[in-house]
């Protein structure tokens, strides 16, 4: 996993939540072209943060290869439908597994940069500790209203507090928001990862249009 | 062009007359949707035309009897994977219309789980879209949009509406789901026409 800033003239700003396409051009003019959740929030600059998939095209070349200084083309910002803006008072669920946690990152940076007061809770599932990304940075921005509850599915630090398995209905009515709140859910992950968390909150009473969901397949 | 230093790419690249500009080649079959996935239980289930002066619905037995297609496809989704030849079994877009009496020149799918796309009557008929309710010879899986699913494949994949469960005949284009979402009203794959401004 690598964060690259991207200096990108004229960028017309992104809301929290969207995503941006990034092309990159061989010297012989072959191109490959994937789409990356942008991880700032608005008015912060752009950047991007990626998943080396070893399979990838253009994942282990942003990952390993890129050099600051180095030219790539980007189109965005992209989507309006995964986004939250930070003036919406209702308690907002996040539930990221692994990179899923990238633009779900932009929406809490977001909160506190408009200062917003709408409670908000941050669920990240990980496999091990070194997977987890932004972890000082979030656990920074916690309190005033926003939480970060870690579980790790694989393996567990000495001394681990946190949760020790993968999302399942238990683990989420102990940390999400009781229905009657109508909360705003926001869930982004692999398809397994997805479906898991967006039918356990189902059980928990939760109406499906409240949830709002992004799925990454393995590839890229 | 701007080249990207030290970049030479996997090059899958696949035959150019089945693989559209920006698009690259996966064995997988990704899955992507904006919510819960749903699951009408199928005696529940129904397909209805709405839009026309006597609204026809099929419930899902009436549709299994109506006559079946097999189709040997290749289908582009518009975050740049594509799959080909992808086997489908289903009913005929075509078959289903000719049971109104419209003269509509679009159509809105509609779904469980609230989603909506547009598409011109023309992109629906003359053998170019299937409601599909079997893949690769199985029943189509709920994530993959079963029980049925719309299945357009000249145009990118969110098209093909998962869990449709009936078109509304219009005179005039109303944009769907992702179509207010900043992605391109008719979404064809060789124009690249992936978002707003293509």
């Amino acid at each position: 996993m690598r964060t690259l800033e991207l200096e990108v003239p004229n960028w017309a700003g992104h809301r929290a939540g969207q995503h941006l396409d990034v092309r990159l051009t061989a010297e012989d003019g072959y191109q490959a072209e994937r789409s990356y959740s942008i991880a700032s929030a608005p008015g912060e600059g752009v950047a991007i943060t990626v998943e080396r998939l070893d399979d990838g095209e253009v994942s282990p070349y942003l990952v390993d290869e890129a050099r600051e200084g180095d030219r790539v083309e980007v189109r965005g910002p992209i989507g309006g439908y995964f986004v939250w803006d930070g003036d919406d008072p209702q308690p907002v669920l996040l539930v990221g597994g692994g990179s899923g946690v990238v633009p779900l990152a932009a929406m809490a940076r977001q909160r506190a940069r408009v200062g917003s007061t709408a409670p908000m809770k941050l669920l990240v599932s990980s496999r091990t500790i070194e997977d987890l990304i932004y972890r000082d940075e979030l656990d920074a921005l916690a309190g005033n209203g926003f939480e970060v509850v870690h579980t790790l599915t694989r393996s567990q630090p000495p001394g681990w507090t946190g949760y020790s398995r993968r999302i399942d209905p238990g683990l989420l009515a102990d940390v999400a928001w009781p229905a009657p709140e109508s909360p705003r859910v926001y869930v982004c992950g692999s398809t397994r990862f997805v479906d898991a968390a967006a039918d356990g909150l189902l059980q928990l009473g939760y109406d499906a249009r409240w949830i709002r969901t992004e799925r990454f397949g393995a590839t890229g | 062009m701007i080249v990207s230093r030290g970049f030479r790419g996997r090059r899958r690249d696949g035959p150019s007359d089945r693989v559209p500009p920006g698009q690259y080649l996966t064995d997988d079959f990704p899955v992507l949707s904006a919510g819960p996935t749903p699951h009408t239980p199928l005696d529940e289930w129904t397909f209805t035309i709405h839009g026309v002066d006597e609204p026809k619905g099929w419930t899902w037995e009436e549709l299994q009897a109506l006559p079946r297609e097999t189709v040997t496809v290749d289908i582009h989704c518009v975050t740049r994977w594509s799959k080909l030849d992808t086997v489908w079994e289903g009913v005929s877009v075509d078959t289903l219309l000719e049971e109104v009496e419209h003269d509509a020149a679009y159509a809105l799918a509609f779904c469980d789980g609230g989603y909506t796309t547009n598409l011109p009557v023309e992109d629906l008929t003359g053998g170019k879209a299937w409601v599909a309710y079997s893949y690769g010879g199985e029943p189509l899986d709920p994530e993959h949009g079963g029980p049925a699913r719309l299945l357009v494949p000249h145009l990118y994949f969110w098209k093909s509406a998962k869990w449709v469960r009936g078109l509304t005949l219009r005179d005039e284009d109303e944009p769907g789901f992702w179509e207010t979402n900043g992605y391109h009203l008719r979404g064809d794959p060789w124009l690249e026409q992936r978002y707003w401004g293509d």
